[in-house]
């Protein structure tokens, strides 16, 4: 059985200008141990699935689903109370920007202890033991003082360790990471995932990470899903999708990144013509239709299916890759 | 011919801030920028690199001429800028920045904005100047109705293509683009990439690109200038940099780009802890807190600059002090000298 099972999830958002469709019929599994990466442009609601599943949307937001089992236990049927008692626990959750999610009026100390009396019942000395033991983990040198130290004297990176360290206070079994290294620079960020695909490892957990970057995704995840315009259009195994994606806009994706030894410097970059649709309003048809080099009438009719194939990929277009290639 | 100056040539430009540390404390120097010397030719794309808190936009700011060196000389076609007056630079020289959304002002039009700089300069007569500017955002790739939009209607991208409009409707030499894309989405960042391409070539530009996405100066630069704590560690062509780099800091920060490409692991950069504190500086070379390839010698003093036919490097592995002195060879770094 998948650690995660996710079916047919929606969000929609009341707004001023109408309804905003910003998660459309999401279904995807996650096995024990495994990591997914989830990429996607700004607005193609990679963020709001991850919030979804974690019953945190904003209230003027409605979550619709078949069901979304973790463990075999549905979220869908939980009571808020219950619910709270599983984030932080035994789903654990990392955001983009350390510093606006730690409190900078308390201590690290105090901050990573509450995280774990929250959910058991421990002294506070064995959780501040299991604090220091995790600031190790995370690669965090003189962990006992640091306890006492404030959110604002911590640099970027360190910050974004205390954060990884915080989400592992309880042991979860799955760790969601929402764009874990945007605002770090390069070095700091391929220090941060090789920490995060280690403490993967060793503390047996399944990673659920969100990122617009396809370089981190190439590094880090098991299994990719590429959402457009608030669906997955397409999803694979790691290799697979690198190397023959089958859905144009992957395809188009691929092309627009400089790498350094491949494209020619100074060429023209492969681009996708256009801007991210809104999806506020009807949003029947194909999203990427209007910035597809293949689009053909019936694009604009229906919704269109998730195509699967022999070797348990799928993706969501009208043509199948052959197809396209022979128009 | 012979004498033709670079377009753009920094002289050992320093620039020190004095930064507050609290009520009843002594002011503290930060050195931002501590002794570069560049050229920036015509026609060429220098990319500087570096991490958030080197002194790239620092030097950015002083060769707009925007902030003045507390010592050394810039010089533009070889006359002293501090001595020219700054509407005759900004005339000569342009910027784009990173954000589009906190560069345009709110409350004018997309048409006011980019012609603002030819009412200023009183370039040509006023009654062209709406042409002009139409012009300029057609060879961004607007369309026309965009001339009497506000900023807040358009995308990310669009912004950044009247960012782009307003900088080049001067027609100026030398525009330092200051991470152009770092806040735009892939697809777009390709987008706004080729059109700096192609504008360079159709309107004969020189760039100088800030950025901090390895992949993309590889892409753009012809050559590449490398800065760690206020320094430029390495200089040289784009080649060079990205097929033999010198300096253990550009060997890292090489090692660290993620390529879209499945099944080599994270790369490990073998660059140990964070970005030292401006305030306080390591002792001798910069870098050796954090270099794999540290001498017992990088502690005491700091490399001097080695010119060759392969370009700049500042690091004691290749400025002969090293082979001169044996004894100051450490045991493990023996091997990598080589």
């Amino acid at each position: 059985m998948a650690l995660l099972d996710v079916r047919n999830l929606s969000v929609d958002i009341r707004l001023a200008g109408g309804e905003l469709h910003g998660v459309r019929d999401v279904s995807f599994t996650l096995e024990k141990r495994k990591t997914l990466g989830v990429v996607g442009e700004s607005g193609s609601g990679k963020s709001l699935t991850a919030l979804a599943l974690m019953n945190l949307l904003p209230h003027a937001a409605r979550r619709a689903a078949q069901a979304i089992y973790f463990d075999g236990v549905d979220f869908c049927r939980l009571s808020e109370k219950e619910m709270q008692a599983v984030r932080g626990n035994s789903v654990a959750m990392i955001f983009q920007e350390p510093m606006t999610c730690l409190n900078p009026s308390y201590t690290i100390g105090d901050q990573l202890i509450e995280a774990l009396r929250a959910h058991r019942d421990v002294s506070s000395t064995a959780a501040r033991e299991r604090a220091v033991f995790l600031l190790q983990k995370v690669g965090i040198t003189g962990a006992a003082h640091r306890l006492r130290q404030y959110p604002h004297q911590l640099s970027g990176g360190l910050r974004q360790r205390v954060m990884i360290a915080m989400a592992l206070m309880c042991g979860p079994r799955l760790l969601i990471a929402d764009e874990p290294t945007t605002a770090l620079d390069v070095t700091i960020q391929a220090e941060i995932l090789h920490l995060l695909v280690d403490l993967k490892r060793e503390f047996d957990m399944a990673l659920i990470l969100i990122t617009h970057d396809l370089g981190v995704v190439a590094h880090v995840a098991d299994d990719v899903a590429v959402m457009y315009g608030g669906q997955i259009v397409e999803t694979g195994p790691v290799e697979q999708l690198f190397e023959r994606p089958l859905h144009p806009y992957t395809e188009g994706l691929l092309a627009c990144i400089p790498i350094p030894g491949k494209t020619r410097p100074g060429e023209p970059l492969g681009s996708i013509p256009g801007t991210v649709p809104t999806l506020i309003g009807d949003t029947a048809g194909c999203t990427f239709r209007n910035r597809c080099s293949h689009a053909q009438p019936e694009c604009a009719s229906d919704d269109v299916a998730l195509v699967r194939t022999a070797d348990g990929r799928s993706y969501r277009c009208c043509l199948t890759p052959a197809q396209r290639a022979v128009r | 011919m012979s004498t033709e100056h670079p377009l753009l040539e920094l002289r050992d430009v320093q620039r020190t801030f004095a930064v507050s540390r609290g009520f009843l404390h002594r002011k503290q120097p930060l050195r931002a920028v501590g002794g570069v010397s560049l050229e920036l030719r015509r026609g060429e794309v220098l990319g500087l690199v570096g991490e958030s808190g080197c002194g790239k936009s620092t030097l950015a700011l002083m060769a707009l001429g925007l902030l003045q060196p507390d010592a050394g000389e810039i010089l533009l076609d070889g006359q002293p800028m501090a001595a020219q007056p700054r509407s005759a630079i900004a005339r000569r020289i342009q910027p784009i920045f990173q954000d589009p959304y906190s560069t345009l002002n709110p409350r004018k039009t997309v048409g006011a904005i980019v012609s603002l700089p030819l009412r200023v300069h009183r370039v040509g007569a006023p009654q062209t100047w709406r042409r002009t500017a139409q012009e300029m955002l057609e060879r961004v790739g607007l369309p026309a109705r965009v001339h009497d939009s506000y900023p807040n209607q358009l995308s990310g991208g669009q912004r950044q293509r009247v960012a782009i409009a307003r900088a080049l409707v001067m027609r100026p030499e030398l525009v330092i683009c200051d991470e152009p894309t770092s806040a735009l989405d892939v697809s777009v960042q390709a987008q706004i990439l080729n059109l700096l391409i192609e504008l360079r070539r159709e309107l004969n530009l020189t760039y100088l690109l800030i950025s901090h996405n390895l992949a993309v100066v590889e892409h753009l630069a012809t050559r590449v200038a490398v800065m760690y704590l206020g320094r430029i560690v390495e200089a040289s062509s784009t080649g060079q940099v990205f097929g033999q780099a010198r300096h253990p800091y550009t060997r890292a920060l090489l090692k660290s780009i993620l390529t879209p490409t499945p099944g080599s692991g994270v790369p490990d950069t073998q660059i140990e802890g964070a970005f030292p504190n401006p305030l306080d500086p390591p002792s001798g070379c910069s870098f050796h807190p954090r270099c794999a390839e540290a001498l017992p010698l990088c502690s005491r003093s700091a490399p001097r600059p080695l010119m060759d036919a392969r370009g700049m490097v500042e690091c004691h592995l290749h400025d002969g002090t090293v082979d001169a002195a044996p004894e100051n060879r450490g045991g493990e770094a023996a091997a990598v000298t080589k």
